[in-house]
């Protein structure tokens, strides 16, 4: 669901086919028939922005028919748990959650804790602007004296998570999900069938999501849902199970692990905010009372982490430098950054491997962004939209922007290809794989490491002699990585060494000098360093573990020799979970570690995720923290307390549990609850940010179809690798827009004609395709029907088209900042777009129909009266 | 027998001079696993360095390739039809659906195919004919648009992909109609075109029944896959076969290729795809067989492959022996009006 | 070559005496292509990589030669993608090699409507100062509250998903040193 995998990741998707050809069956859940559906046993139809209500189907399906496993969920979940007595759910609340106000949008989460947890004194500005769930790292959220948490084993107790979890689901039975997604509701229960048949001691079921299901203003909670149900069904921790995130660059897992993200440090570790004056008061923020396992470790990882950044200046005394960090206050992602540069908040900008002229929503607020800076570097392999928006881009046409009074300079720096450079990237599923360098860039291409290396060593220069305090972290950095001669040949310009960076990365032990093997002995005292603490291991024994190429065919089945697995090499996360409570595989079939009794520790084929010497029945000491809290069966280690959440009593900032809002924009009322839409999404009331309007605010029959975009196999995102090659560029020549049929016959669009979409912020014309792979449903009564457009296309490269995220405004998911770019309403009109100051008179036209405002789309509480408008900041 | 114009043929290498040939291989290619990614097609191109073959929308469904050419040696066709594959549930029932588009698309899309002289490769350059002004809005209005139901006809849906490539034949009509000696058999039983010989004279291109070979624009050579025969004479498999994500794309020694084609198509049928048929693997055929055979869906012409393709000098033999008789007859009238001639 | 060599090498004669006498193979093929090979087999080193689309991470073999890259295929060592490639990997070669790259500086002045050319050591020490400047002028000491945030907004970078964890890595410390917070990537997006 919420994924292509077959048009997106080719070469992945042979795992699905050879497990189809063993009998397998393979489930397409999508708005769009794709060339997944077509090899799949059975697609199942629905509306794009609809998952939550057909996951929360499957959900209802198995609470009602009694189809959870439940000596796993008994187990390893916290279903026994008792809520707090007042907390009140979205069936109490006709869609909103107990603690909300109106006013900020926000929750006061207090009321979703546990049963005599207490809660910390929340700062909700705060927590509403620092992407909690991340913000709080990969520890999990911490959950008040988790400890003693008041239990019902047997689950029947009315306020234990399984009894609140079945209320809040009961709604959603198949009529529901026909009425909310479209999909009939013989296919649903095939669904249901399929899924629940197939999980159970002896099978698995693997779960396949993409962006599909991020990119929505309720994203984080989609992924919730389909996590719950492969709990409540096992499928985690075990083989042949899991939640599979399949992402779309190559190291888009490394730049998360690694983040270049706002709000993290590496390895999941908190920003700092302006709430922690010393290191002490953000270790504290970091945990919480009885606090168990790996995420209790923060302060080891965050001075291990300060010592590589500062290496002999950051001492105890100094709290190892953590002053010197930049704190952050709330929100700095990067549609706020953009929304900053047109305010004239910021001055330059640095652009590497990525298009946001395409490839991010609303590309027109990208483009004038990037018109309003005062500098503007460009990093790339070819020359992208981004680097020429002041001479080709659509505002150019419009008037909008003038090249001759557009201030903005431009550096476009050639970058060096893959092959051109050694280093790691980390694939989607957690593996680094390091590639060495086949030649040395030619002409001015350089790689990334080079141009951060030397614009620091040149910024350090500049302020060597500085005196002001706010400079002593440039000075104190450890900028000392190894360099060797590279394509500037030997001198100033050398090529800093990757696999220098690589170790400090993985880090040593400072007493001895050695490379550190594992993160355990990772210390908060200074005496060890590791700039990414899960990835220690990568070198251990002093080798670079992510070069290992040991073909499969000379090793096991989890292949544990070829690439480094974070954390450990370890191939299957939580896999405590694939042994019973006592330690036992659930089955033969299906066994990946065990507790072998003689030995007295944990064994299989996997490196266990857990540790390696507390047996099953383990009973922790009272008042202990961290690993030595961990029970006997608390497989979610990095859980504050050892469970996997069903219900998430903390971390998420809308909602404990999911809950179906409708999109943002959307053609419908909600059928299930008078909320609409998501109550604290991220509203950005703007000029230059218009909404379509949406039920309950009228106005939404001028934009009466559903709007989703993807990828082609094709192309490749934002089409800076793809659109330039012939041999890509003519097996997808042109921008198309898919429609089914009856909205051809409708709308008067011929097939290879010209048409365009329209929303409140752009016209894109494209090619008509008219598709029986696109059909219209029947939602809540009446026929809706969906567009489909690749988002490939821009204005230079060997095809060219319209760009088609510059149909899609900015609102946001709360907890991530993640767009809602995979749903939206549009229309769609036979004929090539109006140009220029036609283009500009036509949306005009439109937002007047529509009477769209600043306001339109701000008003997101339609649950109770007091209407929450954002304001712009 | 040696030589032979028509009909089985074992050894096909041995056939063609070559001493203690190495066994004859083949592609068998498996549309029912084919994703239709196209990675065959690309990784074709680097390594046979084919140039790009047009920027063009053909609106064949994903197809924007058209056919074999010179510039296209490997060629994924997407068919979409209104009917089912074996037990897939493609999710029509029960949906508001009215008629079929795929009616409405080939009339768009076939007129302009047939007047099209490569098979569709330079579709889609300009905009068709019909409406291209922008409509009036019409809205709001009191009905809101899909308000409306239409006749619930459309029922079943399956997506076709398969990945075309030159055949290869046991009784390669290119090769044999070849004056120059370009084309020739290879020690592995395939037919390649060697560019260093071929003078562009195109005889090969009317000899295919398949329609595959094909001559490139400018040098006006003769081209088609080569089933890589520099990575064949390496020990590699062809790039294509390489490539294929899903094994399509098979490569391998012919006889052994058949045998797990008959055994797949027993699989599918077992598995409730009763349509599964192989194409190109009979050596009774009119080629002789294929050295590239398929496993298809449907009938060969929804694939765009000819029925029942014949080489051309299948009759070779025959019709030279008519010729020799009637060269003779010619001959003797001739003598016979000279003689008269003279007797005057 | 001999006389003799190159009699037994014609054709007509290869025809009539070898065991095709339909000259339709052995006796048709030229000499170039007698004993071919593939150009992989030429290359003087193969370095083994990852294909840079997406994140599914194929193995990649990169063969070199004459310090040019002469072909990209997957690696079928790998237990990810056992030596396969979708149409992008399979582009790969084009993608490192073709005429679209980059290969110089290019530089927009303020309000210019054509592209200059800039040394590339010029670039990087007038992009210092620049950095160096916006930092300044963005800076923030401390909020409303009068809580610390020794940080600056003057300047932000974008990018990452495409690059090398240790790229990364570098430039995530090197703006968290400059101050510098407004740092993301696509996997915002």
């Amino acid at each position: 669901m919420g994924s292509n995998m077959a048009e997106a990741h080719p070469v992945g998707f042979q795992w699905v086919m050879e497990a189809k050809g063993r009998g397998a069956r393979v489930f397409h859940v999508d708005p769009r028939f794709t060339r997944t559906s077509a090899v799949a046993d059975t697609y199942v139809p629905l509306r794009a922005g609809s998952d939550i209500a057909f996951l929360g189907g499957v959900i209802n399906y198995v609470l009602e028919n009694d189809l959870a496993f439940h000596e796993y969920v008994a187990a390893y979940t916290n279903a026994s748990f008792l809520v707090r007595e007042d907390f009140a759910d979205t069936e109490d609340l006709d869609g909103l959650f107990s603690g909300y106000d109106p006013e900020t949008a926000t929750y006061d989460r207090s009321s979703w804790f546990y049963e005599g947890a207490e809660p910390g004194v929340e700062d909700e500005e705060r927590a509403r602007s620092q992407t909690e769930p991340l913000q709080t790292g990969a520890g999990g959220a911490g959950v008040g004296g988790a400890g003693d948490v008041p239990r019902d084993p047997t689950l029947q107790d009315p306020r234990c998570v399984y009894q609140v979890l079945k209320r809040h689901f009961a709604r959603y039975t198949p009529e529901m999900v026909e009425r909310v997604c479209g999909t009939p509701r013989a296919q649903f229960l095939e669904v249901c069938r399929g899924w629940t048949a197939n999980s159970n001691r002896e099978r698995t079921t693997a779960l396949v999501y993409s962006v599909g299901w991020t990119q929505h203003s309720v994203g984080a909670q989609y992924i919730r849902t389909g996590a719950i149900l492969q709990l409540l069904l096992g499928n985690i921790g075990r083989p042949g199970g899991g939640v599979f995130a399949l992402r779309g660059h190559a190291s888009i897992q490394g730049s998360t692990d690694i983040p270049t993200l706002f709000n993290l440090l590496p390895g999941y570790l908190a920003m700092p905010d302006d709430s922690h004056a010393d290191l002490a008061a953000w270790i504290a923020d970091q945990r919480s009372d009885g606090h168990k396992g790996y995420g209790y470790q923060v302060d080891a990882h965050l001075v291990s982490l300060l010592k590589e950044y500062f290496g002999d200046a950051a001492t105890p005394e100094n709290d190892f430098g953590f002053g010197w960090l930049p704190r952050i206050n709330g929100d700095h992602g990067t549609y706020r950054t953009v929304m900053d540069m047109i305010d004239g908040k910021v001055f330059g900008y640095v652009v590497m491997g990525q298009n946001p002229a395409v490839g991010s929503a609303h590309g027109k607020l990208q483009r004038l962004g990037l018109a309003n800076l005062e500098w503007l570097v460009v990093r790339d392999l070819n020359e992208i939209e981004t680097a020429t928006f002041w001479k080709d881009s659509p505002e150019v046409e419009t008037g909008e922007i003038v090249p001759e009074r557009c201030r903005t300079e431009v550096f476009l720096m050639p970058a060096a290809s893959h092959v051109e450079k050694e280093g790691t990237f980390t694939q989607t599923q957690r593996m680094l794989q390091w590639r060495t360098k086949a030649l040395e860039p030619t002409g001015d291409r350089r790689s990334e490491l080079w141009f951060a290396y030397h614009l620091g060593r040149l910024v350090r220069e500049r302020l060597a002699d500085s005196t002001d305090e706010r400079d002593l972290p440039m000075q104190k950095l450890a900028w000392d990585y190894a360099t060797e001669p590279g394509p500037d040949g030997p001198g100033p310009w050398d090529e800093p060494s990757a696999d220098d960076v690589l170790r400090r990365i993985n880090g040593y032990d400072l007493t001895t000098g050695e490379l550190l093997s594992s993160y355990l002995p990772l210390k908060a005292d200074g005496s060890t360093s590791a700039g990414c603490w899960i990835y220690t291991g990568v070198y251990a024994g002093g080798v670079n573990q992510a070069a290992r190429r040991k073909p499969h065919t000379e090793q096991g089945p989890y292949d544990a020799e070829w690439g480094w697995t974070w954390p450990l090499n370890r191939r299957v996360l939580y896999n405590r979970a694939s042994a019973d409570p006592e330690g036992r595989p659930w089955s033969e079939r299906k066994k990946l570690i065990w507790w072998d009794a003689e030995r007295g520790e944990w064994t299989g084929h996997d490196v266990p995720d857990f540790p390696v010497r507390t047996p099953p029945g383990h009973v922790a000491p009272e008042g202990s923290t961290g690993p030595d809290a961990l029970g006997g069966d608390d497989a979610f280690i990095m859980q504050a307390d050892g469970k996997a959440w069903l219900f998430a009593p903390h971390g998420v900032l809308d909602g404990p549990l999911p809950t179906h809002y409708e999109p943002h924009e959307s053609p419908i009322r909600n059928p299930l609850y008078t909320q609409q839409g998501n109550p604290t999404r991220v509203v950005y009331g703007r000029p230059d940010n218009p909404s379509n309007p949406a039920p309950p605010e009228r106005g939404s029959e001028v934009f009466p179809y559903v709007l989703t975009a993807a990828r082609l196999t094709e192309h490749h995102t934002a089409g800076g690798m793809s659109r330039q090659l012939p041999y890509l560029a003519e097996l997808q020549p042109a921008l198309f827009v898919e429609v089914s049929p009856e909205l051809a016959r409708e709308r008067g669009l011929e097939h290879l004609g010209e048409a365009h979409v329209v929303t409140s912020r752009a016209a894109v014309q494209a090619r008509v395709m008219v598709t029986d792979r696109m059909r219209p449903l029947r939602i809540d009564g009446r026929t809706i029907h969906q567009v489909w457009l690749p988002y490939h296309f821009g204005h230079t490269g060997l095809v060219r088209g319209d760009v088609v995220n510059d149909l899609f405004g900015v609102v946001e998911d709360p907890n991530v900042f993640i767009q809602e770019s995979k749903v939206a309403t549009c229309d769609v009109r036979p004929g090539p777009r109006p140009r220029g100051a036609a283009l500009t008179a036509l949306l005009e036209q439109v937002r007047a129909a529509a009477g769209v405002t600043v306001e339109t789309g701000t008003r997101i509480a339609t649950a109770i009266g007091t209407p929450h408008v954002e304001e712009d900041s | 027998m040696s030589n032979r114009w028509s009909g089985p043929l074992h050894d096909v290498a041995a056939d063609a001079g070559h001493v203690d040939p190495p066994p004859r291989v083949g592609f068998f290619t498996d549309t029912s696993v084919c994703i239709g990614c196209k990675a065959c097609e690309v990784a074709c191109k680097e390594w046979n360095a084919v140039p790009e073959d047009g920027l063009d929308l053909l609106g064949m469904s994903f197809d924007n390739t058209g056919a074999l050419g010179a510039d296209s040696w490997r060629h994924v066709a997407f068919i979409e039809q209104p009917r089912r594959l074996g037990h897939q549930e493609t999710g029509f029932a029960g949906l508001p659906t009215g008629p079929s588009g795929i009616p409405e698309t080939a009339v768009a899309v076939e007129p302009r195919l047939r007047e099209a002289p490569r098979g569709g490769a330079e579709l889609g350059t300009s905009p068709l004919p019909g409406r291209t002004e922008p409509q009036a809005l019409g809205m709001p209005g009191f009905d809101r648009p899909g308000d409306a139901t239409g006749a619930e006809s459309r029922t079943d849906f399956r997506w076709l992909m398969a990945s075309d490539v030159c055949k290869h034949c046991t009784h390669a009509g290119c090769l044999d109609v070849c004056p120059t000696g370009a084309l020739f058999r290879t020690e592995f039983g395939t037919v390649v075109v060697q560019q260093d010989i071929c003078n562009g004279c195109g005889y090969c291109v009317s000899g295919c029944p398949y329609g595959v070979i094909d001559r490139r624009e400018g040098d006006g050579r003769a081209q088609k896959c080569t089933l890589c025969y520099d990575r064949l004479s390496g020990g590699l498999e062809p790039a294509c076969a390489k490539a294929c994500p899903t094994d399509s794309i098979q490569f391998g020694e012919l006889d052994e290729l058949r045998e797990r084609a008959a055994r797949r198509v027993e699989q599918l049928h077992g598995l409730g795809v009763p349509e599964a048929r192989l194409y190109g693997h009979d050596p009774n055929d009119g080629v002789g067989g294929d050295g590239a055979f398929f496993l298809l869906l449907d009938e060969p012409e929804v694939y765009g492959l000819p029925p029942n393709p014949v080489v051309p000098t299948r009759d070779a033999a025959a019709m030279w022996k008519r010729a020799g008789l009637a060269a003779a007859a010619f001959a003797v009238a001739g003598v016979a009006a000279f003689l008269g001639e003279g007797r005057r | 070559m001999t006389v003799r060599k190159s009699l037994r090498a014609w054709p007509v004669l290869r025809q009539l005496t070898g065991g095709d006498r339909l000259g339709r193979g052995a006796a048709a093929q030229s000499p170039r292509h007698r004993g071919m090979a593939p150009r992989t087999a030429e290359a003087e080193r193969v370095a083994g990589s990852v294909c840079p689309y997406c994140a599914v991470g194929c193995a990649q073999k990169v063969y070199v030669r004459d310090e040019q890259v002469v072909q990209i295929e997957g690696d079928p060592d790998s237990p990810i993608s056992r030596g396969r490639l979708c149409p992008k990997g399979s582009a790969s070669l084009q993608l490192v090699t073709g005429p679209q790259r980059l290969d110089k500086v290019r530089y927009r002045a303020p309000y210019a409507t054509e592209w200059t050319e800039l040394d590339l050591h010029e670039a990087m020490e007038m992009l210092a100062d620049r950095v160096v400047d916006a930092r300044a002028r963005g800076w923030q000491d401390r909020d409303g509250r009068g809580n610390r945030l020794n940080r600056t907004t003057g300047l932000a970078a974008l990018g990452g998903a495409t690059l090398d964890n240790e790229e990364n890595y570098l430039l995530k410390k090197l703006f968290t040193a400059m101050g510098a917070i407004q740092i993301e990537n696509q996997a915002r997006i």
